[in-house]
């Protein structure tokens, strides 16, 4: 994999504020380049501005002030998105759900019937293309909403805190599962989380924000190189990584209170 | 080794289980029994009392002289249905189309319900018994009329039911529509619509029985000058006449329309939401 200094930046984040019926100032001055094929994580404390960043990434808020510049300008399929929660549509099967990022650009299922069947297979769920999402664990269920986020091979990939409800052994190996699926499709992913241990483990850049307002504080490398095993976990530069990460961290709490 | 171990082991059932199985039979059986059997020994309670009593027929006819009615007055009983039944029927059509309609033309215009929305209300608050005898003398029939009644009752709760299932989609679905560029055709189709189905189906089943509930009313107000209108104008001719024997008949046939009305709303409900809603879903 390229090191990161070298990557092409995908998108440019500069002096970005966002504030909220012009008195809750959300994010300040907030630059930030993200390299294609980074998997950056968005670590902070509550309040920090994380989704907010996401969320103006998205296009689904814009900025009071700065702007983001996509790399060759933003095409529609590129972008993808996993929420907190799995978000699937409960009225539709699993291969529905997947096929909705396609269907709402007009494009029939049996166009995409492979690209559908092939993102299923990449997260274990083939046989289980006509279920609905009521019949699936809730691991399962965000295995179907990582597969929708995938299907169109987006250039990046925008995940707000998807683990944070699962237990610790599904996240643990949806974790490991997360790297694969990166690996096999090459995108981007900006990770939301307030998890040291998952941004350590994920990510190979850690951006640390502080809230009051919303900033970046800290930029750290987790130089580590993929794929990731589970030893990693119990690595001493695991160790390392996570205390760093942990101090940034901390520094940041400190300077919200 | 023996052959008896190799012969399939009977299923192991513990005690409580053994229990739960014979409890769920019983209770599949009861359902349909139960009712049944209050309802003969109602029926038989009713003829006892009529008889030994000895009740006039012009205060409680017994049920032997309630069946003689129906099958007596069928003639008259059955056309007098199918007009209560079109006059239902099409009430509860008209309430599904404008219903609908409205609550689509509210969640698109916030304008549109601004400015209408007090106005359904106060359409529904209105008792229909007060509007039916304006109603009768602005529309020169009588069935337009009647059905104007059971639509003004039938149509509140498909479009009260219906605006809060079409802005109850999930949030994050909305934002996922909007990252990936739905148009608001799309919005509408594939998420805003299945997000209601739910809520409409509920106001169905409400609009359903108030159809039946309007039709009646309308009639009673409107059928009584002699405009040959459904069931419950018979009803009311009947009373008039101290015919009891036909004025129970009628009441009976209201009634059992009403029951089939609500078994053809929850069927259609239970068939389009089984696959997917927690309404439908068997607990275990």
């Amino acid at each position: 994999m390229t090191p990161i200094r070298e990557r092409p930046p995908l998108l440019t984040m500069s002096h970005i504020e966002k504030t909220f019926a012009g008195e809750v100032v959300a994010l300040k001055d907030m630059n930030l380049t993200v390299n294609d094929g980074d998997f950056m994580s968005l670590l902070g404390p509550s309040g920090c501005g994380k989704s907010t960043a996401l969320r103006l990434i998205s296009g689904l808020m814009h900025p009071t002030r700065g702007k983001i510049e996509w790399a060759g300008g933003q095409g529609s399929d590129d972008l993808g998105v996993v929420f907190q929660e799995p978000t699937l549509m409960p009225w539709a099967t699993v291969a529905q759900n997947v096929w909705l990022p396609f269907r709402l650009r007009g494009t029939p299922y049996s166009a995409v019937k492979d690209e559908i069947l092939e993102a299923l297979k990449l997260v274990g769920l083939e046989k289980f293309q006509t279920s609905y999402p009521r019949e699936l664990s809730g691991g399962m269920k965000m295995r179907v909403s990582i597969a929708r986020a995938m299907v169109t091979k987006p250039r990046l990939i925008l995940m707000d805190e998807p683990f944070a409800a699962l237990d610790e052994i599904t996240r643990f190996k949806l974790n490991n599962d997360l790297l694969e699926l990166k690996a096999a499709i090459g995108c981007t992913v900006i990770f939301v989380t307030h998890s040291v241990f998952e941004s350590v483990f994920l990510s190979d850049r850690i951006v640390v924000m502080a809230a009051r307002p919303g900033r970046v504080i800290h930029e750290l490398e987790v130089d580590t190189p993929y794929p990731r095993s589970e030893d990693f976990r119990t690595s001493s530069e695991y160790a390392a990584h996570t205390r760093a990460a942990s101090e940034a961290l901390g520094e940041a709490i400190e300077l919200a209170a | 080794m023996t052959i008896a171990e190799n012969a399939p082991a009977p299923a192991i059932v513990d005690q409580e289980e053994a229990t739960r199985a014979r409890r769920a039979r019983i209770n599949r059986i009861a359902k349909w029994t139960l009712p049944s059997l209050v309802m003969v020994l109602s029926i038989l309670a009713w003829h006892l009392y009529v008889t030994i009593n000895e009740i006039p027929h012009y205060i409680l006819p017994g049920p032997v002289l309630v069946a003689q009615s129906i099958v007596n007055d069928w003639e008259l009983l059955w056309p007098a249905m199918l007009t209560t039944t079109r006059l239902t029927v099409f009430a509860l059509i008209l309430a599904i189309l404008g219903g609908v309609a409205l609550a689509v033309a509210f969640t698109q215009s916030k304008w549109a319900e601004m400015s209408f929305f007090p106005y359904a209300v106060i359409l529904q608050v209105t008792p229909v018994i007060a509007i039916a005898p304006l109603l009768q003398i602005y529309m020169d029939s009588a069935f337009a009329a009647a059905l104007a009644c059971a639509w003004i009752v039938a149509f509140f709760p498909i479009l009260s039911n219906t605006t809060i299932g079409l802005k109850s989609a999930d949030h994050n679905l909305e934002d996922l529509f909007t990252i990936y560029g739905a148009t608001r055709w799309q919005r509408l189709r594939l998420l805003a619509a299945p997000s209601a189905l739910p809520f409409f189906l509920g106001g169905l089943k409400i609009a359903g029985g108030l159809a039946l509930i309007g039709a009646v009313v309308a009639e009673f107000v409107i059928g009584r000058s002699g405009t040959g209108l459904g069931l419950a104008s018979t009803l009311l001719e009947a009373s008039y006449r101290f015919n009891f024997g036909r004025l129970y008949a009628a009441l009976i046939l209201i009634s059992a329309m009403g029951v089939v009305i609500f078994a053809i709303t929850s069927l259609i409900s239970h068939l389009m939401l089984r696959k997917w809603h927690e309404s439908a879903l068997k607990r275990e």
